[in-house]
C-alpha cells in the first residue's frame, strides 16, 4: 500500500514528475557520459605503451622524450649514437631492444626507421604486440610498414610504391624522389599512435639520406631491389631513441640509473608507465573541469527534485492531513515523501544509464574506426555504481527538506 | 461513557494565555449519536481533534472508550485512532487519485482490526454503484463520495464516528441522503456518532443537541 499510494500520487502528478526525472537522466547520462569517456581516454592512453621497461634517448624533459618516441609529437632534441645503443642493448640485464629513428615523414604521417624487434617486442594495452591485417614486415631496405590508419586514409594497399620525404613537413620540397618504397604490411588497428606511423627499416633512412650525396655507403640513384646483405650489413650512424625490455623488473631502477650517467654521451632513460602518468596529470585539468560541469547539472537536477516535492507538500496538505486522521504515523508521512524522491532518482538514473548505454553501443564502431578510441559500452563499472548511490543519496537528501516539513507539520499539529 | 473530558484545556503554542478549549466536565455516553453546534472559529475542530488524539490536550484528561488519551504517546495515539475512530470530513475526505476501494484499503492499511466484511459489500451497502469502485475518486460526484468516505469511516469497525460539517458540500437531497445512511450505520453497528456543525436544521435528526458554549468556557 506504501509504494501504491507513492507510485499513484506520482502518477497524478505526471508533468512536473517527468520532468523531474528526465532531468536526473540527462544529468545521469552527463555524468555517467563523461566519467566514462574519461576513464576509457585515460586506459586508452595509458596503454600506448606497454611491456616497455625503459625508453632512452638524447638528454632531454622525460616528457619531451615521451611525446616523441612513443606519440610521435614534437622534435627530437639530439640523436644518440649506434655505439652507445650496441652498448646498453648488450647488457646482461637487456632482454631485447628496439632502435628507432625518426625525422622523416609522409604526407604528414611521421617515418619511424627501426628493426624487426619492432613487430616482435613492441606491445600495447594489456601486453598485446603488433599483428598484421595484410602483407608482413619488411625485409628489405626499401619496404615499407604502415599503420592501419595511414593506410585507411590515404587508401594504400600492398605492392603500392611510395616516396618519403625528408623533415616532418608535408611537402614536395624535400622529397626523396629517388627512392621510392614498396609497401609489403598493413598493421592491425591498435588505438595507439602506431597506427599513424610508416615504418621502415633503419638502412631505410640510412638510404634515403645518404641519397643526399655526403657519404653512400649504399648507391645512389634507383632501386636494387634484394641484395642480400649489402644494405643490412651497414649499421647507421645514429639512432633517435630506442626501447628496452628488461628480463627483471627488479634492475629497472638500477639500468635507468647508468643509462642517466652514461658515460660517452648525455643520456635519458625514463620508465614509460611513469612519464605517461606524469603527462595525463597535466591532461587531468581538463577533465576536472568536465567533472565540475557535469556534477553542477546533477546538482541542478537534485535542486529541481526538492523543489517539485516542496510544491507538492504544499498542494497535497488535505491529503497529508487525511493520511494523519487515518492513523498514518508522521514517520510514515516522512518516508511517503521519500520514497516518491526515490522513485524519481531511480527511475531517473535507470533512463539516464539506458539511454547512455545505447548511444555508446551505437556509437562505438565510429569512435573505433574514426579515432582508435576503444569504449566499452558497459557503464556498471565500479566508479559508475558509486556514482549512482551517491546520486541517489544526494536526491535523498534533498528530498529530506519536504520530507521533514511534512514530518514537523504532522508532529505539532495538522489542523491548519 | 464513550468519551469523557476533564479538565481539559487546549491552547495554540502561540497564545498561550487563551486557551480555545476550556472544559470543566464533558461526556457522551456509549451508542448516543450527539449534535454539537457552534459558529466557526469556536472551537469544534480542536475538540474533534483532542477527541481523535490528533492534537494533544495542554492539560487535563481526555478518556476515549475508557483510555486515557492524554497519557499516551503520539504513536499510540496514531493507532488507537486507525483503530477505533472514524472521521468524516466536510471535504477532502479522500486521496483523489485512489479509487473508492484503495481509499477504503488505506484505512485498513493503518489499522489491526479484523474486517469481517468485504470492502465491496461495504460500498454496495452504502449505495455505492460498482462502476464507480475502481475509478479515482476525483471523477466521483459529491455525494459519492461522501458516501465513500462513510464506508472508510466505517470499514475498521470504530466504536467512535467524528462526523465534522460532513453535509455542507451537498444539496439537499444528497444531504438527506447521507444523514440517512449515516444515522443507520452509526444506529446498526451501536456506534457512538459525534456529529458536529452550524447548521441547526440538521438538529432533528439528533435526540441530544448540545451548543459548544453551552460546556467550553474557553471565554
Amino acid at each position: 500500500m506504501f509504494f501504491k499510494l507513492a507510485i499513484k500520487s506520482l502518477l497524478n502528478r505526471k508533468g512536473s514528475v517527468l520532468m523531474t526525472l528526465l532531468a536526473i537522466a540527462v544529468a545521469i547520462f552527463v555524468l555517467l557520459g563523461i566519467e566514462h569517456i574519461r576513464q576509457q581516454a585515460r586506459d586508452s592512453f595509458a596503454s600506448t605503451v606497454s611491456g616497455t621497461d625503459l625508453i632512452v634517448g638524447a638528454k632531454t624533459g622525460s616528457l619531451n622524450l615521451l611525446l616523441y618516441s612513443v606519440f610521435r609529437i614534437g622534435a627530437p632534441t639530439d640523436n644518440i649514437s649506434w655505439a652507445s645503443y650496441q652498448k646498453i642493448a648488450s647488457d646482461p640485464n637487456v632482454a631485447w631492444s628496439i632502435p628507432i629513428s625518426l625525422g622523416d615523414s609522409h604526407k604528414g604521417y611521421r617515418v619511424v626507421g627501426t628493426t624487426s624487434d619492432y613487430f616482435k617486442h613492441f606491445s600495447y594495452g594489456n601486453k598485446r604486440t603488433l599483428s598484421f591485417s595484410s602483407g608482413e614486415q619488411f625485409d628489405d631496405v626499401y619496404d615499407v610498414v604502415l599503420g592501419a590508419e595511414v593506410a585507411a586514409a590515404l587508401d594504400y594497399s600492398i605492392g603500392q610504391q611510395i616516396v618519403l620525404s625528408h623533415g616532418v613537413v608535408s611537402t614536395d620540397f624535400n622529397l626523396h624522389k629517388n627512392h621510392q618504397f614498396t609497401i609489403v604490411g598493413v598493421l592491425a588497428r591498435t588505438g595507439t599512435p602506431v597506427d599513424q606511423t610508416v615504418h621502415v627499416q633503419l638502412q631505410g633512412i640510412e638510404a634515403m639520406h645518404a641519397s643526399g650525396g655526403q657519404t653512400g655507403f649504399l648507391p645512389p640513384p634507383g632501386r636494387e631491389p634484394n641484395r642480400p646483405g649489402a644494405a643490412s650489413a651497414q649499421p647507421p650512424e645514429n639512432i633517435t631513441a630506442f626501447m628496452l625490455g628488461l628480463k627483471s623488473r627488479m634492475v629497472t631502477f638500477r639500468l635507468q640509473r647508468e643509462i642517466n650517467a652514461f658515460a660517452n654521451e648525455p643520456l635519458l632513460a625514463i620508465l614509460p608507465g611513469v612519464a605517461l602518468s606524469e603527462l595525463w596529470q597535466m591532461v587531468g585539468m581538463f577533465e576536472n573541469v568536465l567533472r565540475l560541469i557535469s556534477a553542477l547539472v546533477l546538482f541542478a537536477a537534485i535542486l529541481g527534485l526538492s523543489a517539485v516535492l516542496l510544491a507538492s507538500v504544499r498542494e497535497r496538505n488535505h491529503e497529508i492531513r487525511l493520511l494523519r486522521v487515518l492513523g498514518a504515523p508522521a514517520y510514515y508521512l516522512f518516508f511517503l515523501i521519500e520514497a516518491e524522491a526515490l522513485l524519481i532518482t531511480v527511475c531517473g538514473v535507470l533512463l539516464g544509464v539506458l539511454s547512455l548505454y545505447l548511444t555508446l553501443f551505437f556509437i562505438e564502431d565510429r569512435l573505433f574506426t574514426d579515432y582508435g578510441l576503444h569504449l566499452n559500452p558497459s557503464v556498471f563499472t565500479a566508479d559508475g555504481i558509486v556514482i549512482m548511490l551517491l546520486v541517489v543519496l544526494s536526491a535523498l537528501l534533498a528530498a529530506a527538506i519536504p520530507s521533514l516539513r511534512v514530518y514537523a507539520k504532522a508532529l505539532t499539529n495538522s489542523d491548519d | 461513557m464513550a468519551i469523557t473530558l476533564n479538565a481539559v484545556k487546549f491552547a495554540h503554542d502561540q497564545v498561550p494565555e487563551s486557551p480555545v478549549l476550556d472544559i470543566a466536565h464533558w461526556s457522551v455516553d456509549q451508542g448516543q449519536q450527539v449534535f454539537v453546534h457552534g459558529p466557526s472559529g469556536s472551537g469544534k475542530s480542536t475538540l474533534l481533534n483532542v477527541i481523535s488524539g490528533l492534537a494533544p490536550c495542554t492539560g487535563g484528561q481526555v478518556s476515549v472508550l475508557e483510555e486515557r488519551l492524554d497519557l499516551m504517546s503520539g504513536r499510540q495515539r496514531d493507532r488507537f485512532r486507525a483503530n477505533h475512530i472514524g472521521y468524516v470530513f466536510q471535504r477532502f475526505n479522500l486521496i483523489p487519485y485512489l479509487s473508492a476501494v484503495d481509499n477504503i484499503e488505506l484505512a485498513t492499511h493503518f489499522s489491526n482490526t479484523n474486517h469481517s466484511e468485504s470492502n465491496q459489500s461495504l460500498l454496495d451497502s452504502l449505495g455505492v454503484d460498482s462502476s464507480e469502485w475502481h475509478r479515482p475518486t476525483s471523477q466521483l460526484s459529491m455525494g459519492q463520495q461522501q458516501r465513500v468516505a462513510i464506508a472508510r469511516a466505517l470499514v475498521n469497525r470504530p466504536e467512535i464516528l467524528i462526523a465534522d460539517e460532513p453535509t455542507s458540500s451537498l444539496d439537499q437531497t444528497n444531504r438527506d441522503r447521507f444523514l440517512g445512511i449515516l444515522l443507520g450505520m452509526a444506529k446498526e453497528h451501536n456506534i457512538t456518532l459525534l456529529f458536529v456543525s452550524h447548521d441547526m436544521s440538521l438538529t432533528q435528526h439528533f435526540d441530544n443537541v448540545q451548543a459548544l458554549s453551552d460546556f467550553n468556557k474557553s471565554d
